[in-house]
């Protein structure tokens, strides 16, 4: 939250100009957004969920005694206390998988989320700021790679590069900054109607300064919840992928892969399943709960806090 | 006939589209690796076999000149043959066609029900906002929408099983077939010779991957729709027609509802290609031969042919379903209406 707060306290104007109402008191828009963020029961909670899951994706394999190469343990032994989750058909510890699988999916997902959000970012603040044969550029691009099926390109692509994880996170990247850049475009196209880009453009800025310094930053509430939102649909797009087996490839994992790998033995040993399940779905229920919070939180019009 | 003279300049705007991109996709196939790499290192083909394959798959040409050949023959309906079964060619024509069927079939019967009930529970939501109603949508929605496609599918299969066993054991199994709920790709969709058989057919063999497929598009459509519903009743419009005295029904489903389907259809092209996508992953758990099955081959096999007509049927499909949302727009707003 730091540098989003330096940002936006740059620019006074910001999204509160949007609702047309005089703000209360005089707070920075970032003060606001976090004073609303940090009531927002839910987001907060979920924010919570997400840093201790990280943590414990991070932390506990150092303890663990078992390490996830480590295959030499009996196959699927039941849950106990020494294998918490039991173990698989080749004998690796289930939560050792679990928790690295956590580890790649959750950098993968952050990856994806920062590549696609620059690209459609710069792209949507150009195409709407520019206007004429840079916008008639651009929205054709965007037709574009909305039109190739994600699935099938990143599959292929994945298999040019020799699938490690930072590939399918750029690839996976190239087909999710479609969203993103209209989103941008539109408010853009709005805002360069505003005095405030015009009295930039008076005073001589180029387009860099303008789109960089003046667009951007008032656009940053809508690109902090949909930025927030790629990462949980990354998440699930990675794991779909890897899922069907075109995505991730071992020795590198992710949570997608490793209930690939179990799934079948769902109906003798759920434990192999619903481990992985459980924190694929806290991962992306709770960013998605957060996006929901910021998304509440930079609404100038949303007075009301829901719980 | 202006309708006509739309739908044309609008798949007119598409061709270019489609040609750069069957182009550069054209590309990244032919990087993806040599198609007949494996059958090289094979004992027993002959250096003769290998060439006209060669030749039949125009590997022996620049990759521009390449492009057009197939290109020509696409646009003829010649879309060259396969090589995932190896020396074993089958045309791409019939092979992609037949799994598109399986695969959009899957797509619409889950886009119907989604749609359906995803508008009545956003609307129902928004009407009756903060109320227990609104709460369990809103929960249900955000738990689906947050779940990957193949998870909800491998627990459905897991839950059919047992609902299956259960059905045996209570007897039912005489008149709906055993196993009721297929959990693997059915043979044939009609279960029976009776009208009444076929619909249980279809009702079993469909049940568990529409349903997969349903659940996540329900999530996004409900929401939509509640906030768009909640944005449609705060307008002047409907404030308008509150105080002249119409009845509240009235008000909802004459002027808000109407003009809160708008995003929805917006949302049902944009959705389109995630649910395309979610069929596919579905399919591998229920075992069924779409465009899944198609697809992971070609990727593995390093199937030129099959990858390119398989990515030229789906970006068809998206270009009509824009274009039905486009239409549906009109329908809906006569003000945006085409022509």
């Amino acid at each position: 939250m730091a540098d989003l707060n330096s940002m936006s306290a740059g620019t006074e104007s910001g999204l509160s100009e949007s609702g047309g109402e005089a703000l209360p008191e005089a707070r920075s828009q970032g003060k606001m957004v976090l004073r609303k963020f940090l009531r927002h029961k839910l987001a907060m909670t979920s924010l919570v969920v997400l840093v201790l899951l990280t943590l414990a994706a991070l932390i506990i394999p150092i303890f663990y005694p078992h390490g996830y190469w480590d295959a030499d343990n009996p196959s699927y032994v039941e849950p106990s206390a020494d294998h918490l989750l039991g173990t698989t058909q080749v004998g690796k510890d289930m939560l050792a998988q679990v928790l690295r699988g956590t580890q790649y999916s959750l950098l993968i997902a952050l990856t994806v989320a920062i590549i696609a959000t620059l690209l459609g970012v710069v792209f949507g603040a150009l195409a709407g700021y520019l206007r004429g044969i840079t916008d008639s550029a651009i929205s054709r691009l965007t037709d574009l790679f909305l039109i190739v099926p994600q699935i099938a390109a990143a599959a292929i692509l994945v298999k040019v590069f020799a699938g490690s994880w930072y590939i399918v996170a750029i690839v996976l990247a190239l087909f999710a900054w479609m969203p993103i850049a209209r989103i941008t475009r539109a408010e853009a196209m709005s805002l360069s109607q505003r005095e405030f880009i015009e009295a930039a453009r008076a005073s001589g800025a180029g387009t860099g300064r303008i789109v960089f310094k003046h667009l951007i930053p008032n656009m940053v509430g809508t690109i902090t919840v949909n930025a927030t939102l790629a990462v949980a649909q990354a998440v699930l797009a990675e794991a779909a992928l890897s899922f069907i087996g075109l995505g991730v490839q071992i020795p590198d994992t992710s949570l997608g892969l490793v209930i690939s790998e179990n799934y079948e033995q769902m109906q003798g040993r759920p434990w192999l399943f619903f481990g992985a399940f459980t924190v694929l779905v806290l991962i992306s229920l709770s960013i998605n709960f957060i996006g929901d919070g910021l998304r509440d939180a930079f609404d100038p019009r949303q007075r009301r806090v829901k719980a | 006939m202006n309708l006509v003279v739309y739908i044309l300049r609008r798949l007119a705007i598409s061709i270019p589209i489609l040609f750069i991109g069957t182009f550069l996709v054209f590309c990244m196939v032919a990087a993806a690796g040599d198609p007949l790499g494996e059958l090289r290192t094979q004992p027993g083909v002959s250096q003769e076999s290998i060439r006209n394959l060669e030749a039949q798959l125009g590997l022996d040409m620049g990759i521009v000149p390449r492009y057009f050949d197939w290109l020509g023959g696409f646009l003829t309906g010649d879309w060259g043959i396969s090589i995932a079964q190896g020396a074993n060619m089958q045309p791409v024509f019939p092979k992609v066609m037949s799994a598109f069927e399986v695969t959009i079939q899957l797509v619409l019967a889950a886009e119907v029900i989604a749609l359906l009930l995803g508008v009545a529970v956003g609307v129902l939501a928004a009407v009756k906002q903060y109320s227990p109603i609104d709460y369990i949508a809103t929960t249900l929605a955000f738990l689906f929408f947050s779940m990957p496609i193949f998870c909800v599918a491998i627990i459905l299969k897991m839950y059919g099983i047992d609902l299956n066993i259960m059905i045996n054991n209570l007897g039912w199994d005489s008149w709906l077939g055993s196993p009721f709920l297929k959990t693997t790709s059915p043979e044939s969709l009609s279960g029976g010779d009776g009208f009444f058989d076929s619909i249980i057919g279809y009702i079993g063999g469909l049940a568990l991957p529409t349903l997969s497929i349903m659940f996540i598009s329900f999530a996004a459509y409900s929401r939509f729709q509640r906030s768009s519903m909640l944005d449609t009743m705060n307008m002047d419009y409907v404030r308008t027609a509150q105080a002249k005295g119409l009845a509240q029904s009235r008000v909802i489903m004459r002027h808000a509802f109407r003009n809160a389907l708008i995003p929805v259809t917006t949302l049902f092209s944009v959705n389109f290609v995630t649910v395309v996508t979610g069929a596919i992953i579905t399919e591998k758990v229920f075992a069924w031969n779409g465009m899944g099955t198609v697809l992971v081959e070609a990727v593995n096999k390093n199937d030129p042919n099959t990858l390119m007509g398989w990515i030229v049927v789906i970006a068809i499909a998206v270009v009509v379903a824009n274009l039905i949302a486009d239409l549906v727009y009109g329908i809906l707003d006569p003000r945006i209406r085409v022509g």
